[in-house]
């Protein structure tokens, strides 16, 4: 480090209860962006959390549907009519329903039930217990082994619940990539049992699944399925499709939006007003700086090195801060929804940057201003 | 033939526009030389702190010309300038500008640090000055930790680490008692002037007046009055 930067360092972290200040305004902006966007980032994960586990290329999905959890029946043709396609490997359709299970112990639990194709079981989960063909015995049923598998107070295999006074038993416990959204444990079955078991409307159809013989088919899949009135989406359109509706249609993606914004000001204010008042006061000394000889570029990289200094210490702090109360949350609640990704991350250092530029450019012109001439006049 | 450290020929500077105008230095012209202690004296007001200024490149005059050891102070750029009052001229400021927050030591060592010495170096260097103005043993408190009279001397030592040729004092003994006054006068005078160095003092403080090679007057932003009691030959500039 050159010396002009170890004296900007001393003068900044020497006064300690400015550089505390300081420090406090940044990370506690930090702390509140990196929480806010992390939640949003959370519940956009567990928003697409079915089209994730399900793993299927294209959803044939009526155009009205928003996202996975409350879809629109189809009628039958449609699904004969996606398997005459060309370039269609082979399209099944998949059920979504919701439904309460009367467990063991009396207590109802609210569950997503995901009837597979009874033929293929396309879609079907991995299986970390039990096998994939006792889905067809009697009753059976696989429990999506998530952050909600204990609200059915943990079953294993044979374990038995009741679902609409249908007699339901655990035959399998699947893993998954992420859990939903709603906080609700998923049982998986098949396609004939799920309409059996949870009352259906006159279509049953909640979504196909269209495996394509190679990616170059999806535009005309696309194209065709669109003709039938309906949309084709791959994995990518749908999530997607799910995050805008939650960013831009729930008021979430506004709320979250105006939280972090908020979060940013008063970042910005602390850090602002309290790197300003610390310029104040140094305000003399750096016009003694430049009568002793420092020059214009010197005084601005000193004062940037402070800036930048205190910001990615707020920054660390910060994200430290917030994972940590995402750690500890999650330790009470196994399904918190929020995750700290690099995009998160990366946001919450360009508002940082920002935050570092706004007070650097307002110490800047402070310390340009100052004439050694005002510090011989006193 | 001595050498003249700074020259400067009809030195004027007004503040404000035409209707405030306030002259606050009429064709000023004078020489410093080195080897030679120069007060500048007058009343508030008068104009010294401002002439002090427009010698020392730190606000440049309306009209009239600076010269430093044959350079034309105000011709050169910014920057220039700057590295002409980092390596030429040294400055104690009245009311010293120590940085609270840096130890005496590294204080002292600023200059030598805006010069690019390597830290340690500069710190090293540092004691070096501090032991000149006998407060080595104070290196590593922090200003606030010391008297006025100390803080002076820390003051003197900064400005004479980067070895300048010219030191500029602005009222040396203004915060200072009679007795602390004059013993820092006399130190400036038998330590830190020498034949290749020329010391200018803005005061107007009449005690310290036996130190002076030179006394200048000032009033209204006019030079009143020379009084010489070290004559100095009209000599060349370096």
């Amino acid at each position: 480090m050159s010396g002009i930067l170890k004296i900007a360092l001393k003068l900044l972290v020497n006064d300690k209860s400015k550089f505390a200040a300081l420090l406090i305004g940044i990370t506690f902006a930090v702390f509140l962006m990196v929480m806010m966007t992390s939640m949003f980032s959370g519940i956009l994960a567990r928003s697409s959390s079915s089209v994730y586990n399900i793993g299927a290329k294209i959803w044939v999905m009526d155009p009205a549907v928003n996202n996975a959890s409350s879809s629109i029946p189809m009628p039958d043709y449609v699904l004969s009519t996606a398997r005459s396609i060309k370039g269609v490997k082979y399209a099944e359709p998949i059920y979504f329903g919701g439904a309460q299970v009367k467990l063991k112990s009396g207590v109802y639990q609210a569950v997503t039930v995901v009837g597979l194709d009874n033929a293929t079981l396309y879609g079907r989960p991995n299986l970390i217990e039990g096998n994939i063909a006792d889905i067809y015995g009697e009753n059976a049923f696989f429990v999506a082994k998530d952050a909600e598998y204990s609200k059915l107070e943990n079953p294993k295999v044979g374990t038995e619940f009741e679902i609409n006074d249908f007699r339901g038993v655990v035959v399998g416990l699947a893993q998954v990539a992420s859990s939903g959204l709603f906080g609700v444990p998923t049982l998986y079955t098949t396609y004939s049992r799920a309409i059996t078991y949870i009352p259906s409307t006159r279509f049953t159809t909640s979504f196909i699944l269209i495996e394509p013989k190679s990616e170059a088919d999806t535009p005309y899949i696309q194209e065709q399925i669109h003709k039938l009135g309906y949309e084709a989406l791959t994995r990518d359109q749908f999530v997607k499709k799910i995050t805008d509706f939650y960013t831009y249609k729930t008021g979430i993606g506004m709320n979250i939006l105006m939280m972090t914004a908020i979060s940013f000001i008063v970042g910005l204010s602390i850090s602002g007003q309290t790197f300003y008042t610390f310029i104040l006061e140094n305000l003399e000394k750096f016009g003694a700086l430049k009568a002793i000889g420092a020059k214009g570029s010197e005084l601005i990289s000193m004062i940037l090195f402070q800036a930048s200094f205190t910001a990615l210490i707020g920054y660390g702090l910060g994200v430290g801060l917030a994972s940590s109360m995402i750690i500890l949350a999650r330790i009470r609640i196994p399904d918190y929804a929020a995750q700290v990704t690099y995009t998160t991350l990366g946001f919450a250092f360009v508002m940082v940057l920002i935050i570092a530029g706004f007070s650097s450019y307002i110490g800047v012109r402070k310390v340009l201003q100052i004439q050694p001439f005002d510090i011989f006049r006193g | 033939m001595e050498r003249v450290a700074i020259r400067a020929k009809g030195l004027v500077k007004w503040f404000g526009d035409e209707a405030t105008r306030t002259i606050a230095v009429r064709d000023a012209s004078f020489e410093a030389h080195y080897g030679e202690m120069l007060y500048i004296v007058g009343p508030s007001g008068s104009g010294k702190t401002t002439l002090l200024s427009m010698v020392s490149g730190i606000l440049k005059p309306n009209e009239g010309s600076v010269s430093v050891e044959g350079r034309d102070l105000w011709q050169m750029t910014d920057d220039e300038i700057a590295d002409l009052r980092l390596n030429k001229i040294g400055f104690v400021f009245q009311d010293y500008h120590l940085f609270p927050r840096l130890t005496t030591a590294e204080n002292v060592a600023i200059p030598l640090i805006l010069k690019k010495m390597e830290w340690n170096k500069a710190l090293e260097v540092a004691l070096e000055y501090l032991d000149i103005v006998g407060l080595k043993d104070r290196a590593q408190l922090p200003p606030v930790k010391l008297s006025g009279g100390e803080q002076q001397r820390v003051a003197i030592a900064r400005a004479i680490a980067g070895r300048p040729d010219i030191l500029i004092f602005d009222e040396p003994t203004a915060s200072l008692d009679g007795d602390t006054g004059r013993k820092i006068v006399e130190f400036i005078k038998t330590k830190i002037l020498n034949r290749e160095r020329c010391i200018i003092i803005v005061t107007h403080d009449s005690r310290i007046d036996e130190y002076a090679d030179t006394i200048m007057k000032m009033e209204d932003g006019k030079i009143i009055g020379v009084e010489k009691k070290t004559e100095f030959a009209p000599g060349v500039e370096q």
